[in-house]
């Protein structure tokens, strides 16, 4: 047994960043391209060192832009690829989220949120990136963002970006927070076996007859790499399924823009992942998720323990938004809660969905995250 | 009977992109059977070559050439090959792109591939503008030149692209016109045998956009240019290798050997493979 196990098995003490670099590590990601960034860079550090042990790359580039660019081609020359950052870099990486959205590559950006805007406060959490997993680059996409509450979850939720990722050939986004990430809590690494890992679908034709974005019938083109002899091309120009550019058809810039959005959106059932405590009975629902959700656990324990019927729907998944979850527990409460770290963004996806059922948004900015007993007051005042 | 024979290098082009989207009188097509004559006097092997473009007229050429091939985002033609390079160094990686797009917006990137030494081979085709958009002026373009931003003469002094590649570490640097095509071509063939990250200028004529301001409204009338100023100088300081109306310096500038990224990073990782120890 040496030192070069991608799978470390057994039990842990580790922080968030670690933990993700250690998911990616066990999902197969064998590139890494980054950029130091406070609350980011431990993912960067541990991978330097863990990813020559296994024979993968690392590279520090010259910027953010350059960190996706280089992981979007590092997917294309056959890689499972990811780049971690913050707020700025996230910014950054918009114009390429863009392409990897418009090119169809597989990749995992894991953006670890601190507070904004522009540089903000680097060593403290936010949720202030939400609405920009959505709708960062210009024009119309879709992406998959999913959120962990936990060390642990930074694991898990690495290995499901990269299935994600790889399933839906969607630039997936993992969007953590600067506790979930420093935070030191217990990780179980479970053994191979019990880890699913989904690969990209490979083209089953011969390379005369390939397209590199024909769909088949979940709206996903299979995707061959660089180098396997199928010359192919591919454009963040507006392109018909070959792959070539078109950008004077208004049908085919119809066909594709829509597409890219219907395989997330057609798929969403088998996307969307919640978490549902105590809301069988509940007369108020909290709506949380990352760090914020840990506390809005304890308030809804707390409710339940002075007789408030309380309940916490926790997103796993923010992007494509769950919907229906929220929909279903709209039609069983009376109000929902909504504790964001930000000054009011998934509370109004949250809105949308419950239509007429009333919803409260508790805004914390600063420092830390909502206290139990904050969230807990605002349960109680909505029961 | 008329037979129809296909062209001898057709085989390098992908036909469905035809025709192409350059004006007459620009160098481009000349940038691009250049470089597909050196891909046939090396018999490289196209399924093991990627090509990558940044945005503007030359960045078409990625779509254009029979390998595999993708066209990035403005600038972003050096990141995304490094990326393609380091996952398989197996391939071989070509940038052919613009000057607004390699030295403006990816400017940046360039210096820091050539900095690590990425083994990818970089073309730039120096038409003095973005002719894409239109005609504005760019980080080429020469002093009191007139673009369709610079109307009363361009006051930025321009790079000196061979001095920059030079300086930044590239293993080999080479200017030439669009005129000296056996050269050229012989350039990118030399270019293409070596390791570590490599730079050709070509400094190519754009009559319909930048040369009808300047006084060069014809291809013919810029290549006239190129024919009267051009002086080869291989091997001179690249600091001194002006591009003026009164001469180009062309030439190789820098040919020396160097350990790629790639290599090194693959050295390290047999000596890391040696030296591993129970977890």
């Amino acid at each position: 047994m040496t030192k070069k196990r991608a799978l470390l098995s057994g039990v842990h003490f580790m922080n968030g960043d670690i933990a993700c670099a250690e998911g990616a590590l066990a999902t197969g990601c064998r590139f890494f391209a980054g950029y130091p960034i406070t609350p980011a860079t431990e993912i960067a550090e541990h991978l330097s060192r863990r990813m020559p042990e296994l024979g993968g790359i690392y590279i520090q580039m010259e910027d953010e832009i350059a960190s996706i660019a280089a992981v979007i081609g590092a997917s294309y020359a056959g890689l499972k690829a990811m780049t971690a950052t913050s707020g700025p870099g996230f910014s950054l990486m918009q114009e390429n989220i863009g392409l990897a959205a418009m090119t169809e590559t597989p990749c995992v950006i894991v953006d670890i949120m601190r507070g904004g805007p522009s540089t903000g406060q680097p060593t403290l959490p936010g949720q202030q990136d939400v609405m920009q997993a959505k709708w960062g680059s210009h024009g119309d996409y879709a992406t998959i963002a999913l959120s962990p509450s936990s060390v642990q979850e930074m694991f898990n939720l690495t290995i499901e970006a990269f299935n994600l990722a790889e399933a839906y050939r969607v630039p997936t986004l993992l969007m953590g927070d600067e506790i979930v990430a420093h935070m030191w809590e217990k990780v179980v690494v479970p053994h191979a076996s019990e880890i699913k890992i989904v690969n990209r679908k490979k083209p089953s034709v011969s390379p005369g007859k390939y397209g590199p974005f024909v769909p088949d019938d979940d709206l996903v083109p299979p995707m061959a790499c660089f180098g396997e002899g199928y010359r192919f091309h591919a454009t963040g120009l507006t392109h018909d399924e070959m792959g070539y550019p078109r950008t004077q058809s208004s049908e085919v810039q119809a066909k594709l823009v829509k597409r890219l959005c219907e395989k997330i959106s057609r798929n969403e059932d088998k996307i969307v992942k919640v978490e549902e405590v105590m809301l069988e009975d509940a007369d108020v629902a909290v709506v949380a998720y990352g760090i914020v959700a840990r506390a809005a656990l304890s308030a809804v324990r707390k409710a339940r323990e002075t007789g408030i019927k309380a309940g916490l729907l926790r997103l796993i998944t923010l992007w494509p938004f769950p919907e229906k979850p929220v929909a279903k527990i709209a039609n069983q409460t009376k109000a929902i809660v909504v504790p964001e770290m930000n000054c009011g963004q998934i509370v109004r996806e949250v809105q949308r969905a419950a239509k007429t059922t009333p919803v409260s948004f508790l805004s914390k900015l600063g420092e830390e995250p909502h206290t139990p007993r904050e969230i807990f007051e605002s349960i109680r005042r909505n029961a | 009977m008329v037979q129809e024979l296909p062209h001898p290098f057709s085989k390098y082009l992908r036909s469905a992109m035809m025709p192409h989207i350059w004006c007459s009188g620009c160098g481009n097509g000349i940038v691009l059977n250049c470089f597909v004559h050196a891909l046939d006097e090396l018999q490289l092997d196209l399924d093991k070559l990627v090509v990558v473009s940044g945005i503007g007229c030359i960045g078409r050429t990625a779509g254009y050439t029979n390998a595999d091939s993708f066209h990035t985002t403005h600038g972003r033609a050096i990141p995304f090959a490094t990326g393609v390079k380091l996952a398989n160094p197996e391939l071989e990686v070509v940038v052919i792109s613009g000057d607004g797009d390699l030295f403006a917006i990816g400017g940046n990137h360039f210096i820091h591939a050539a900095r690590r030494n990425i083994g990818i081979k970089v073309i730039c085709a120096n038409n003095f503008n973005y002719g894409m958009t239109g005609g504005q002026q760019g980080p080429t373009t020469p002093l009191e030149s007139i673009t369709n931003t610079t109307p009363y003469g361009n006051i930025e002094h321009p790079f000196n692209l061979v001095h920059l590649a030079a300086a930044s570490g590239a293993t080999y640097v080479a200017r030439w016109t669009t005129l000296h095509v056996r050269r050229l071509t012989q350039s990118i063939k030399r270019m293409l045998q070596k390791e570590g990250f490599c730079f050709i200028e070509v400094v190519s004529p754009c009559p319909e956009i930048f040369g009808r301001q300047n006084k060069m409204r014809t291809g013919l009338e810029m290549m006239e240019w190129f024919r009267r100023s051009s002086v080869v100088e291989n091997f001179s300081d690249p600091s001194k290798a002006e591009i003026t109306s009164e001469k180009i310096v062309v030439g190789e500038f820098v040919n020396v050997t160097k350990v790629s990224y790639e290599k090194f990073f693959h050295e390290k990782l047999a000596q890391i493979n040696e030296k591993a120890v129970e977890w």
